[in-house]
């Protein structure tokens, strides 16, 4: 009994000291530049957290003095008076209707694209694809018209015209086809055909096989390219600065630009890092559960 | 023949949305795009005057123009850069660091490369306007309070023209580097753990293990990463929009392209000029999306 527990412990510090033998120089500065990288990624963050339960004049006084304080109220000026909560509202909106039709048109092009030989298949994706290289702020002017034109069709145009959530979500779905057909074209094609034409040959129609054979098969690189489109509409602020003027419509990126942007004497400084704790924080929370799946679908374009 | 009709009807069906969106939402507003940049529309006629190159002419005499342009090309060059070689160095320890014998990163790498990736989930604009309060001027930023607390003067990050371009940079780079750090795993992660065995059998340090035997085989993946940050370099926008004084200043000191088109077109209403800065937006990523492609034909290390 003893004995056991004494070589236990004896081969406990034997490899500590193992351990702390290899820890030369070179680790130890290995470690300072990792921990330096760390600091400068946390500390920002974790400081505009701590500035968001501030008063005003703690905020214009020493950056790193605590509050005397917790301010939470700051919190409810950020949700309330700079309708926070509203443009956090519009953002989930937008999106979840832009992602579901993002996925949804966009597996179905690259699945007949992948699969169906036509004549004028190749055309098709490559127009597609094409997207890929024009910079978005080339069709900027023209866009704001063609949505604004888009105002005047008849019936739905006052649904999909400029200031509207619907003609926003439109536009998201339009601007994620280039990388979604690309990517998921590219998935459907390494995926096995065997299955696919045995359930043809039992007689279910090809948009049977697609939905109910096809898109399961597809799930892994499905989720990869849904995050990544969840987090670039989540993210984007270009287009909707530009398609949405009318305060109400706001998405979360526009009205934390526009706090600090316009600045004014009775600017609400305290608002301003709670309304930035309350952008960041449901992130950092989808993150730490999601973090594998998030890196690889972000990074999986670039490893194609 | 039933069946190819079927089959016909199928594709049509589900080709009809996607294509539809896509054109009018995307490949019609590029082609008026081109139209637009040989007027003088303002937004109020109805229909613009065209003026051939005119735009084009007086664009090549903006200097504002040609500050953009600048501001790009250098952030073309140093954002990739810096960012890659930044990501490289912690890939590499993160991945293959330890010393002694075997091949494997460092102690709690897991954690280091959960943290550098957390700023990419952020949206540029949460970004923009955190650094801002970060680089306030006073005691009351979260970099001047320190600096001068040790007697030092407070670093105009934002409003010195000689400095706020390099703070623009530094925010991109801090954004970006946890990206390429991942990425980069991703590319050692599948290469074979007998090549750094054996080069290490052989003798090899770090050194040699980083220039020698990692780079080499990571080739691939870093000119990915110069791609994918070249373009981030030509499309800023919101970083700068947001986070600068008066929209891409002091006195136009990190102003971009896509500042410059975006204040054209939208708070002069100078339509046509802006989509003319626009084309030649367009002109250069096309040319530099060319030039890579070209440049990064080069022998691959099969494993």
């Amino acid at each position: 009994m003893t004995t056991t527990s004494w070589t236990v412990a004896n081969s406990r510090s034997l490899a500590r000291r193992e351990r702390r033998r290899r820890l030369g120089p070179l680790s130890i500065l290995t470690h300072i530049a990792l921990l330096v990288w760390t600091v400068l990624t946390v500390v920002p963050i974790l400081w505009t957290f701590l500035a968001s339960v501030k008063s005003e004049e703690e905020i214009f006084g020493d950056a790193w003095s605590l509050p005397a304080a917790l301010r939470w109220d700051n919190f409810a000026r950020a949700w309330e008076q700079a309708q926070i909560g509203q443009y956090m509202l519009n953002s989930v909106v937008v999106v979840s209707f832009s992602t579901f039709g993002t996925m949804l048109v966009g597996s179905m092009a690259a699945y007949v694209l992948a699969r169906y030989p036509f004549r004028g298949n190749r055309a098709v994706y490559l127009l597609f694809v094409s997207g890929l290289a024009f910079p978005v702020y080339l069709a900027l002017t023209p866009l704001f018209f063609v949505v604004q034109n888009m105002g005047n069709v008849p019936l739905v145009g006052p649904f999909i015209g400029l200031n509207t959530h619907a003609g926003l979500v439109l536009v998201y779905i339009a601007y994620s086809m280039p990388f979604t057909v690309f990517f998921l074209s590219a998935f459907f094609r390494t995926l096995p055909t065997a299955v696919a034409e045995a359930a043809r040959v039992d007689g279910a129609s090809h948009t049977r096989v697609f939905f109910q054979i096809m898109l399961p098969m597809a799930k892994p690189g499905l989720v990869s390219i849904t995050i990544f489109n969840v987090l670039g509409q989540w993210n984007q602020y270009q287009l909707p600065l530009v398609l949405l003027q009318e305060r109400d419509k706001w998405v979360l990126t526009q009205g934390i630009a526009d706090i600090s942007t316009a600045a004014g004497y009775d600017q609400d400084w305290a608002a301003l890092f709670a309304a930035l704790t309350l952008a960041i924080l449901p992130m950092l929370v989808v993150y730490t559960v999601f973090q594998r799946q998030i890196q690889a679908g972000l990074t999986a374009g670039a490893l194609k | 023949m039933f069946n190819t009709y079927r089959r016909g009807l199928f594709i049509l069906s589900f080709l009809a949305a996607p294509v539809t969106l896509y054109l009018v939402y995307v490949i019609s507003p590029y082609m008026q795009a081109f139209y637009i940049a040989m007027t003088d529309w303002r937004g109020v006629t109805a229909t613009p005057n065209f003026i051939g190159f005119d735009n084009f002419i007086r664009l090549f005499s903006d200097g504002i123009f040609w500050k953009a342009v600048t501001h790009n090309a250098a952030l073309l060059v140093l954002l990739p850069l810096l960012t890659i070689v930044i990501a490289l160095f912690f890939a590499f320890l993160l991945n293959v660091g330890r010393e002694g014998q075997g091949v494997a990163g460092v102690a709690g790498s897991r954690f280091y490369r959960v943290v550098f990736f957390f700023p990419q989930v952020l949206a540029v604009t949460v970004v923009a306007v955190l650094f801002q309060q970060v680089f306030r001027p006073d005691d009351s930023g979260m970099l001047n309070a320190p600096l001068m607390a040790i007697g030092m003067d407070p670093v105009g990050f934002l409003s010195d023209p000689d400095i706020a371009f390099w703070s623009v940079l530094g925010v991109m780079v801090w954004q970006a580097v946890g990206f390429y750090v991942v990425l980069f795993s991703a590319g050692l992660a599948s290469i074979p753990r007998d090549m750094f065995e054996a080069a290490q059998i052989d003798g090899a340090g770090r050194f040699s293990l980083f220039f020698r035997v990692t780079l080499p085989l990571l080739w691939d993946t870093v000119q990915v990463a110069w791609v994918y940050l070249g373009i981030l370099a030509l499309d800023v926008f919101a970083i700068v929009w947001v986070m600068t004084d008066q929209h891409g200043g002091p006195d136009f000191s990190t102003t971009v392209m896509a500042t410059e088109i975006y204040r054209n077109a939208f708070q002069y209403f100078r339509f046509g000029y802006a989509s003319a800065l626009g084309v030649v937006m367009f002109f250069f990523t096309i040319g530099f999306a060319i030039l890579s492609l070209r440049l990064s034909r080069r022998e691959r290390i099969e494993y």
